[in-house]
């Protein structure tokens, strides 16, 4: 049967390999949003599994404020990636040291 | 034993896409496999009996959030070959530390063994219950303040976002509200006292 220990080993998996993509794809910041979401829905699913363990509704509470928080947050750096590439023609990480000392 | 196999093959395909993601060159093709890894979360969601926020992951997520993704990513004429270059260079180490954080964690969940209680399947639901239900019962009474708090948040993204992409563009026609505010009656109106017209043989 599948319980509680099964999803979060998904969800540990899930992290891990977003962890992995920040690493991989550390120029790129398009990705590295996408791997932000990743996280947050490994995140999810640990609430998800635990509410459904304990039988309490709050966990999946919690889990509609953090998707409310994540789309805000998507918006908001996509909106940021945008006016970056306008000014400077590139979304490689690197590249931005504008304000670097 | 339905259920398992139902799960293994998401849970399957849901790391096949998660890889997708982190190895596409392609950002459209890296935005395609985010949304496979959605709808394979929203479908072991539901698996979990989490219905309602299945069904918003999909709606909101993958109708509202990808496609913004997307829209953002064919818009912007990124050089692929540029960006991504120095791929290699970060892969072992990227592949050491999560190997090691996905092995700390398993150990960690499965340090109780088998244990009949965390693998041996959820708890039932009462006969009648409604995960929608339920929630609504929850999110409207006891959080509610948090519930307020949130739609504020999603106006705060959306006048960020309006303020950060809006830029003025020369010789574009538009309002100016502060000189329309400010007009007053006697910058456009002139009143003239003249006498009233009496008839050719008086009244």
């Amino acid at each position: 049967m599948i319980g509680l220990q099964h999803y979060l080993t998904v969800s540990a998996i899930l992290f891990a390999l977003a962890i992995a993509g920040i690493f991989i794809n550390r120029r790129n910041l398009i990705l590295l949003l996408m791997c932000i979401e990743l996280m947050l829905l490994a995140v999810n699913f640990n609430f998800i599994a635990f509410s459904r363990y304990l039988g309490d509704e709050t966990g999946q509470v919690f889990v509609f404020f953090i998707l409310t928080v994540a789309a805000a947050e998507a918006a908001i750096g996509l909106a940021i990636l945008v006016v970056l590439f306008r000014n400077r023609r590139s979304i490689n990480v690197q590249e931005l040291d504008t304000m670097k000392g | 034993m339905i259920h398992a196999i139902l799960f293994y093959s998401f849970a399957a395909i849901l790391m096949g896409a998660a890889l997708g993601v982190i190895f596409s060159r392609n950002p459209v093709h890296a935005v395609m496999f985010l949304v496979l890894t959605f709808f394979q979360s929203a479908v072991l969601w539901l698996l979990a009996e989490a219905e309602f926020l299945a069904i918003v992951l999909v709606l909101v997520y993958v109708g509202a959030v990808m496609v913004l993704f997307l829209f953002v990513v064919m818009m912007l004429d990124i050089n692929v070959e540029r960006v991504s270059g120095g791929y290699a260079h970060y892969l072992p180490l990227g592949i050491i530390v999560a190997g090691l954080m996905v092995t700390e964690l398993i150990v960690i969940i499965w340090s109780k063994g088998g244990d009949a209680n965390l693998t041996g399947g959820f708890a039932a639901t009462p006969e009648g219950y409604s995960n929608t239900e339920a929630l609504g019962a929850v999110i409207y009474t006891e959080h509610v303040y948090a519930f307020e708090i949130a739609a504020v948040i999603l106006l705060l993204a959306i006048i960020a976002a309006i303020t950060l992409t809006m830029r003025r563009r020369p010789g574009l026609k538009q309002q100016n509200v502060a000189e329309q505010v400010a007009v007053r009656a006697e910058d456009r109106l002139r009143m003239v006292q003249m006498d009233a017209e009496t008839g050719e043989d008086g009244s």
